[in-house]
């Protein structure tokens, strides 16, 4: 046993019971929905076509703004972990300002960068007829913009965890920096990088506000999961909870996967 | 077929209307206090805000508190407990998801009517003329989605014009989809005429036959967990009033008396 463990019969019970309420509030929800799970029609609401459109779209949607966050996030982690720049304080700033903004106000400001008349995307449409809203790229990059300071603030936390006289010594044999950030830096923090991108992928799959604002609704196209999950809890509730489900198998199937590195506080 | 059906018989149920009693009752409301909850479609936000201003000014001390949203929204929200006085729909088949369930209080009366147009940017660039246009090659289309009733009206009205149109997003609202529009994202969205009215400083209305097909009827109902019941009968009274349907009718709506005949036929 470890020394934590050996004090508790001193904790106090002003402490254990809020504790404990906690627990059962964070805990009973997904009991009420795994109560309410139709498990025997399970596989056949799974294998519904409009159940697989909107999986299917959310699992690639998913990868490919986790794929974006890992090309973007990670040379913008280093960045923020081994050079000293002036503003670096401001820039980290507002590298976490997606992760406080609402959603939605995420999704709003996208459009109106990015929409036909925005500040950008005004240009995209007129000089190439090209319109990123409502379509399956605006997905990626709404769930890009929710999920990239996961990834930033995962990997820059194992940079600065990393010993960085691994990367002096391969500098002093002659590496240059470009070599010494593929060679030593890169394999040296590799799990902190699978564990963003975890992260960033669980955060991209749950997307909702910044999606549906951004991107809009229709299936196949724009209609990712949790969207399925809001549009049929109006009209077939019991599909609802099956595409709910599944998504609470994803997050912890995410949460196992991380079991080493985010859950166990030792 | 089956469905539409379903649809007229409920109209037909409901096209009770407001009675000739309470159009000239408005003065039996005074004194009516509390809180009322009123849950509305979308559609209603422009007249209900006003008619809830009117009401609160002819009743001292009350407060009339309204949610907008889409109807097939607001009826799984009450179908869940959601605490709520009044329910004004936009389609006789989403109130009658509440009435089924049991949540209304008496029978639902039908108040307005009304119709869809095309909305389009202002000046109308792209020439939409009629419903066939908006299949024109590089033309946008925002729908409401098909639960919700300027959705289902939308439907029966392409349907009844031959017309197979693609969207780009279906929306959960009419409100939503008539921003698209506003904000130039979208070439053109089915509306109400009161939503294009309302919005006239940013978006032309284009009238189309077909709309005469997918009339919809707009019925309001005092629900059985009213927690102020009395309040609540006083604002439906007060929407049948003079004054209430003044507001209504200068908004663009129908009285159910107009065009009766209509329904019938579709």
């Amino acid at each position: 046993m470890d020394r934590r463990s050996g004090t508790g019969a001193g904790v106090p019970a002003p402490l254990i019971l809020p504790a404990l309420l906690a627990l059962l509030f964070l805990v009973l929800p997904l009991a009420g929905l795994l109560w309410r799970t139709p498990w025997p029609d399970l596989v056949a609401h799974l294998a519904d076509p409009r159940v697989l459109d909107a999986l299917t779209l959310s699992l690639l949607t998913a990868t490919l703004a986790t794929a974006l966050c890992l090309v973007l996030g990670v040379p913008l982690a280093w960045l923020l972990a081994r050079v000293e720049f002036p503003g670096r304080r401001l820039v980290r700033a507002l590298v976490t300002v997606p992760l406080v903004l609402p959603p939605v106000v995420g999704g709003l400001a996208l459009l109106l960068l990015l929409g036909r008349r925005g500040l950008l995307g005004q240009y995209l449409y007129q000089w190439f007829d090209v319109t990123i809203p409502f379509t399956t790229t605006a997905v990626v990059l709404a769930e890009a913009f929710v999920a990239l300071p996961f990834l930033v603030i995962a990997v820059e936390g194992a940079l600065r965890g990393a010993d960085a006289r691994y990367e002096e010594a391969a500098a002093t044999l002659g590496a240059r920096r470009w070599t010494v950030f593929r060679r030593v830096t890169l394999p040296l923090v590799a799990p902190g990088v699978a564990a963003g991108a975890v992260l960033c992928w669980a955060r991209a799959m749950g997307e909702f506000g910044a999606t549906i604002t951004f991107a809009g609704s229709f299936p196949g196209r724009t209609q990712t999961m949790p969207m399925k999950v809001y549009l049929l809890l109006e009209t077939d509730p019991t599909a609802a909870i099956v595409l709910s489900l599944v998504l609470l198998v994803v997050s912890v199937a995410v949460l196992a996967s991380l079991r080493d590195r985010w859950v166990s506080a030792a | 077929m089956k469905r539409a059906l379903a649809v007229v018989t409920v109209a037909v149920l409901l096209l009770a209307g407001c009675t000739r009693d309470e159009r000239t009752s408005s003065g039996d409301s005074a004194g009516v206090t509390g809180t009322i909850t009123v849950l509305a479609a979308a559609s209603l936000t422009e007249s209900f805000q006003r008619i809830g201003a009117d009401f609160e000014a002819a009743n001292p001390g009350s407060k009339v508190v309204l949610s907008f949203g889409g109807s097939s929204t607001l009826a799984q929200q009450i179908n869940s407990g959601a605490p709520a006085d009044v329910f004004a729909a936009a389609s006789p088949s989403t109130m009658k998801t509440v009435i089924d369930a049991g949540n209304g209080a008496g029978s639902p009366v039908v108040f307005v009517r009304n119709q869809l147009v095309i909305a389009v940017e202002k000046g109308n660039p792209q020439g939409i003329t009629g419903l066939a246009d908006l299949t024109k090659p590089g033309v946008m289309v925002a729908l409401c989605a098909e639960q919700v009733p300027c959705g289902s009206a939308a439907e029966t009205a392409l349907t009844a014009a031959g017309v197979s149109l693609t969207p780009v997003t279906l929306e959960q609202d009419v409100k939503q989809a008539l921003s698209k529009v506003s904000l130039g994202e979208v070439d053109a969205a089915l509306v109400y005429r009161t939503d294009a009215r309302a919005a006239a400083a940013t978006v032309d209305a284009v009238e189309f036959p077909e709309s005469a097909k997918a009339i919809n009827d707009y019925p309001i109902v005092v629900l059985k967990d009213a927690p102020n019941k009395a309040g609540a009968e006083a604002f439906v009274a007060y929407v049948c009033s003079a004054e209430g349907l003044a507001v209504l009718t200068a908004a663009g709506f129908q009285t159910p008396e107009d065009n009766r005949e209509t329904v019938h036929s579709g």
